[in-house]
C-alpha cells in the first residue's frame, strides 16, 4: 500500500489538495477535521469510483450521504462526561472550568459531556465555561487562550477542560502561571506542561482511520456515518503512571463505573 | 481584587496593539500604509522563539524579533517607496509571504506544523512598590509593558516635537514641497517604515515571550486591529494608545463576562464598530495624511 499527504493551507486549498489526490488515482481520500465537510461531500460526488473518508465530518440537515464517502464521527461528549465527573470529583474549590475553541456543535459536544459529568457527580459544582472565538483562528490562538484560562482561574475555578486546539497552549501557560490544573484534549497533552496536566480527553482518530483502511481492504467498505465512543474505544481519558498520583483510587473507581454505565446505555451523554 | 484583575488583563492585552499601532502612526504620518503590520509580528514572533531557543537568552530573542521586524519593513520600503508599488498590495503580499515563511521554518526548525518549543519568556523585573499592586504589579513588571508605555510617549514626542518628525509629517502631507525644501523624501519614508517594523517585531516577541513559544498564525490579526486602532487614534501615538486601550478593554471584558449570561459578542464587535464609527466621522474627524498611499515619484514631482 502506498501513501501520500498533502498539508493544506487555507480555504481553496482544501479542495485543491483532495482533488488532486482523487485524480490522481488513489484509492481512498482521507479528509481531517471538519473543515473538509463540504468539499468532500462534493469531491464524493464527481469522483463515485474513489472512496473518500473525513474524519469529524459536520453532517447537514437533511443531508443524504453518498455511498462512497465515510463520515468518521466520535463521541466526544461521552469522553469528555468522564473528564468532566473527574474534574468534579477532584474540585477543591467547587468550581471548573472549560475553554472552547470556536462556537460550533463539534465543540459545543466537549461542553455539554463536560458540564453533564460534572453534575452527575456533583450537582454543586459550577462550571465556567468560555469560548475563544466565532472563527476558525479561534483554533489557533494561544494569546486569547491564555487570557481564558486566567480568567477563569481568577474566578475560582482549579481545574480547566479545554477543547480549542493550539488556543489550549495558553490554557496550559495559564495552568503554570497559577499553578492549577488543566485537562488536555484529543491526545495526552501530559509533556505540554507536566505536572498540570490531570488528564486529557483523548480521541483516537488513528483507530477511526485504521478501521476504515481495514474494511477497505477486506472487501467490506461501509460508507455514512461511522461513530466511534466508549464502546468502540473512539474516545477515552489518561490514566497512566504520569498522572496515577493525581487521581486518587476511588475517583478512577467512580469514574470507570461512569464509563461501563456509558458503554451499557444506562447513561447518554448529551450532546448539545 | 477582581477589578484589578479585570485591568491586568486590559493592560496585557493591549500591549502588542500599542506597539504596532505607533509605529503604523509613525510610518502613515510619512504618506506610507502600513497593512504588513501583521506580518511583522508574526516574523517578529518567530524571531523572539528561534532567538531565545538557540541562546537560551530571552534578550537574544527580543533582538531577533526586532531585527526581524526590521526586515520585514524594509521589505515593504523596497516594495512601495524604492519600486514606488501599490502599498495596499505589497502590504497583503508581505502578511501571505509571512504566513508561509514562519510555517516553513517553523517546520524546518521545530518538526510540526503547529507549534515551536516551549523556550524562555522574559523575566520579571522588580521594582518595588510599583510590582506589589495587588492585581497589577505582575503586569507593571513585565519589562514589555513598561517599554511599551515608554515608547508611546517617546513616539509622541519624535513625531510632533523632534525635528525628524515635523518632516515626516511634512513629507506624508505634501512632499513635493519638501523635496523642493532638500527633504529626501524616500530616506524619511523607509526610516519611518523601518520603525514601524522594528515596533511591530517588538510587538511580535511580546506574543512569543508570554506564551513561551510560537504558533502558527499566532498573531491571529491583532496587525489588522492595531492598523484600526491607528486609525480611531487620529494617526497619533497617544490617540492610538488610547485606542488600543479601549480595544483592550472591550476585549478583557468580552472573556470576564463570557458565561454571564451577557450577550458578550456584542463586546467582540465593538473595535470594529467604533473604527467605522471613527471612519464614517461620528467620532471627530479621521482625517489621514494628505499623501498618504501615493507613491512619491520625483520626476513627476
Amino acid at each position: 500500500m502506498e501513501f501520500a499527504t498533502l498539508e493544506t493551507g487555507e480555504g481553496a486549498d482544501r479542495e485543491a489538495a483532495m482533488r488532486q489526490l482523487a485524480a490522481g488515482g488513489s484509492q481512498i481520500v482521507f479528509g481531517v477535521g471538519f473543515l473538509f465537510s463540504d468539499d468532500i461531500y462534493g469531491l464524493a460526488q464527481e469522483f463515485p469510483g474513489v472512496k473518500f473518508a473525513c474524519v469529524d465530518y459536520t453532517v447537514k440537515e437533511g443531508q443524504q450521504l453518498p455511498p462512497n464517502l465515510a463520515a468518521l464521527k466520535f463521541k466526544e461528549e461521552e469522553g469528555s462526561y468522564l473528564v468532566g465527573a473527574l474534574a468534579a470529583l477532584l474540585t477543591k474549590t467547587g468550581r471548573i472550568g472549560f475553554v472552547g475553541g470556536m462556537q460550533i456543535p463539534l465543540i459545543k459536544k466537549f461542553e455539554a459531556g463536560y458540564v453533564a459529568g460534572a453534575k452527575a457527580v456533583n450537582p454543586e459544582a459550577e462550571v465556567i465555561v468560555k469560548y475563544a472565538g466565532t472563527t476558525g483562528s479561534a483554533f489557533k490562538d494561544p494569546t486569547k487562550g491564555k487570557e481564558l484560562g486566567l480568567a477563569e482561574y481568577d474566578q475560582g475555578a482549579d481545574i480547566i477542560f479545554h477543547a480549542s486546539g493550539s488556543t489550549g497552549l495558553g490554557v496550559f501557560e495559564a495552568a503554570r502561571e497559577k499553578k492549577k490544573l488543566a485537562i488536555g484534549v484529543d491526545a495526552d497533552q501530559y509533556d505540554e506542561a507536566p505536572g498540570h496536566i490531570l488528564t486529557s480527553m483523548v480521541k483516537h482518530v488513528e483507530t477511526s482511520v485504521f478501521d476504515t483502511i481495514r474494511d477497505l481492504k477486506g472487501g467490506v467498505w461501509k460508507g455514512g456515518i461511522q461513530e466511534f465512543g466508549l464502546k468502540e474505544d473512539g474516545v477515552g481519558w489518561v490514566y497512566d503512571d504520569r498522572n496515577r498520583a493525581l487521581i486518587p483510587d476511588p475517583v478512577k473507581a467512580k469514574v470507570d463505573s461512569l464509563r461501563e454505565e456509558i458503554v451499557a446505555g444506562k447513561i447518554v451523554a448529551p450532546s448539545k | 481584587m477582581s477589578l484589578l484583575l479585570f485591568l491586568a488583563a486590559a493592560l496585557r492585552i493591549s500591549v502588542p496593539y500599542t506597539l504596532a499601532a505607533l509605529g503604523a502612526a509613525i510610518n502613515e504620518r510619512g504618506g506610507v500604509i502600513n497593512i504588513a503590520l501583521e506580518g511583522m509580528m508574526l516574523n517578529g514572533a518567530l524571531a523572539y522563539v528561534l532567538g531565545a531557543h538557540f541562546s537560551g537568552n530571552p534578550w537574544a530573542g527580543v533582538a531577533a524579533a526586532v531585527a526581524a521586524g526590521v526586515a520585514t519593513g524594509a521589505l515593504h520600503a523596497l516594495v512601495t517607496v524604492v519600486a514606488r508599488a501599490d502599498q495596499i498590495t505589497s502590504g497583503l503580499g508581505i502578511n501571505l509571504l509571512a504566513a508561509g515563511l514562519t510555517k516553513f521554518v517553523l517546520t524546518q526548525v521545530f518538526h510540526s506544523s503547529s507549534n515551536s518549543a516551549r523556550v524562555v519568556g522574559l523575566p520579571d523585573w522588580d521594582l518595588g512598590a510599583l510590582s506589589s499592586i495587588p492585581g497589577l504589579g505582575p503586569v507593571f513588571s513585565t519589562p514589555l509593558v513598561l517599554a511599551a508605555i515608554a515608547l508611546v510617549l517617546a513616539g509622541q514626542w519624535l513625531l510632533f516635537r523632534s525635528v525628524f518628525g515635523l518632516r515626516l509629517r511634512s513629507i506624508g502631507e505634501r512632499p513635493e514641497a519638501a523635496a523642493t525644501l532638500g527633504l529626501r523624501v524616500s530616506g524619511y519614508r523607509t526610516l519611518g517604515v523601518l520603525i514601524s517594523g522594528a515596533l511591530a517585531g517588538l510587538a511580535g516577541a511580546w506574543l512569543a515571550s508570554e506564551q513561551h513559544s510560537f504558533t502558527d498564525g499566532m498573531t491571529g490579526g491583532r496587525g489588522y486591529i492595531a492598523l484600526a486602532a491607528m486609525i480611531v487614534g487620529k494617526w497619533s501615538p497617544l490617540g492610538a494608545a488610547a485606542a488600543c486601550l479601549l480595544f483592550g478593554t472591550a476585549e478583557a471584558l468580552q472573556i470576564t463576562l463570557q458565561g454571564s449570561g451577557f450577550p458578550s459578542e456584542l463586546l467582540q464587535m465593538m473595535p470594529y464598530l467604533v473604527t467605522m464609527l471613527a471612519l464614517a466621522g461620528f467620532i471627530g474627524r479621521a482625517t489621514a495624511p494628505r499623501a498618504i498611499g501615493v507613491p512619491y515619484d520625483p520626476e513627476q514631482g
